[in-house]
């Protein structure tokens, strides 16, 4: 965690990073130098997506867990560039359910892969695998702990739709308590002198030792209950989902459920660069009305992740 | 002169290991933390002792046997301020507070039922952190999640 923290030196684009033949497990592995390596390496990504880089490459894919987005955008990345994927999409299709343990379902499929990308329901998990691989762990999300490749995928799209990550006004709205995305997210941005707007009900509030962070980095948050009153200052407006069995008294949820959904109406005055992102996917949070709105991005925000795995993979594998 | 009387109290060494000044109810903990439940070696324990530093206190004595200092560092979990110290021929050749590790590995398990090391056989490992109220925590290199003092159960 320190590392996170420690003076970062003034960013030069395309400066070789130290990223290659290293897991990605959690966001603060990376420095700010290793971000802005990754996303710029998938603009060209996004201009031509079709670089046949993983000839002859090998991608292991482990899901133990249902992954919709996350595990078709990782494959996606691999064929897009010529590679082979191998792996399961569900614990059920593999020897995990005949008992095997995580350690020996890693040390097998790093024989058969060049690199490995996981998806495994136990905090820590993909920590714990890629110190027993001997290949490179992406993280693709382990229990309710770390999904890198998430917040990288949320910073390109910020980045893409503001010209910078620097100094923005990020709303986040919705469970900051138990969001693993907003945690990531503001873990992230601390690195880029954002201010923090935390919009949500009481007994969702972004946990203090997250909080910590912010105030650690010298910047500042402020805390709302109140969803309109902020909109129409921000760049970045960060919807989440707000789980009904997140709250121990179901009157509670009733009270606020609707408190903290964006309907078409709401952005009339917001800023002209005001972007919706959602990690998705999404329940009645953002109401349908507002998908029609250029401001709403986040089904190309999804697309990114295409773009930002493939140039986290060809980071790692030392292709780019 | 009190402390001389609890010297008394639970017999001296002559060669040793002292864990002196425990705060009181966590002397057992200390006991289990160090494995004295199967050394070999005599030990004298007392607790709720006379202290003019701390009004009560815990001790303990391990004649012949000297801890590396990763294995004493560890009491400092339970045991913020007990001092160790070290006997040779009846001199003390060593006196000092205990302070904590860096990191704790194998010793503390993880308070999240959901951490991998919970669910496999994975040994814990832990960072030692302070809050911003000066509280001394453990962070799981595998979970990520922090845990307070009171949440700490041995292994």
């Amino acid at each position: 965690m320190a590392v996170f923290f420690l003076p970062i030196p003034i960013i030069k684009r395309y400066t070789m990073s130290n990223i290659k033949g290293k897991s990605l497990i959690s966001i603060t592995d990376y420095s700010k130098e290793d971000i802005l390596h990754i996303l710029d390496i998938a603009e060209g990504f996004e201009k031509d997506q079709r670089q046949k880089l993983l000839d002859q490459y090998v991608i292991a894919s482990l899901f133990f867990e249902p992954s919709t987005r996350t595990r078709l955008s990782f494959e996606s990345a691999v064929q897009y560039m010529g590679g082979s994927i191998i792996g399961f999409a569900s614990a059920d299709t593999s020897s995990v359910r005949k008992g095997e343990s995580l350690k020996d379902t890693i040390l097998t499929v790093s024989n058969y892969s060049d690199l490995i990308v996981m998806r495994n329901p136990l905090d820590g998990s993909a920590r714990y695998a890629s110190e027993v691989a001997s290949v490179p762990i992406i993280n693709a999300g382990d229990g309710a702990n770390q999904h890198p490749t998430q917040c990288l995928l949320d910073l390109y799209s910020i980045r893409k739709t503001q010209g910078s990550l620097e100094n923005i006004n990020i709303a986040l709205v919705g469970d900051l308590k138990y969001g693993r995305t907003v945690h990531s997210l503001v873990q992230a941005l601390t690195l880029f002198n954002a201010t923090f707007h935390l919009v949500s009900p009481e007994s969702l509030k972004l946990p203090s030792s997250v909080k910590k962070w912010i105030l650690d980095a010298n910047l500042k948050y402020h805390q709302y209950t109140d969803f309109k009153s902020v909109i129409n200052e921000m760049d970045i407006i960060y919807m989440t989902r707000i789980q009904g069995e997140r709250f121990p008294d179901p009157l509670e949820y009733e009270k606020v459920k609707n408190s903290f959904i964006l309907d078409n109406s709401m952005l009339e005055d917001s800023k002209p660069n005001l972007r919706i992102l959602h990690p998705l996917p999404r329940v009645n949070e953002i109401s349908e009305d507002v998908d029609d709105n250029p401001k709403a991005y986040y089904f190309q925000q999804a697309r990114n992740g295409v773009y930002v795995r493939q140039a986290l993979i060809a980071a790692i594998l030392g292709l780019k | 002169m009190k402390n001389k009387r609890t010297e008394l109290i639970v017999s001296a060494i002559s060669n040793g290991t002292v864990i002196d000044h425990i705060e009181v109810g966590n002397t057992f903990r200390v006991f289990k933390i160090l494995g004295l439940e199967n050394t070999k070696h005599q030990v004298y324990f007392g607790t709720n002792l006379s202290s003019s530093k701390y009004g009560k206190k815990g001790i303990i004595k391990i004649s012949d046997k000297f801890f590396e200092d990763e294995d004493i560092s560890k009491v400092a979990l339970v045991a913020p301020s007990a001092t160790l110290i070290e006997i040779r021929d009846y001199e003390v050749v060593r006196k000092e507070n205990i302070k904590l590790p860096q990191t704790i590995e194998k010793t503390v398990k993880c308070f999240n039922p959901k951490c991998v090391t919970n669910n496999q056989q994975v040994p814990t490992r832990f960072k030692v952190i302070t809050d911003h109220h000066g509280s001394m925590k453990l962070w799981c290199h595998y979970c990520e999640k922090t845990m307070d003092k009171g949440s700490i159960e041995f292994l």
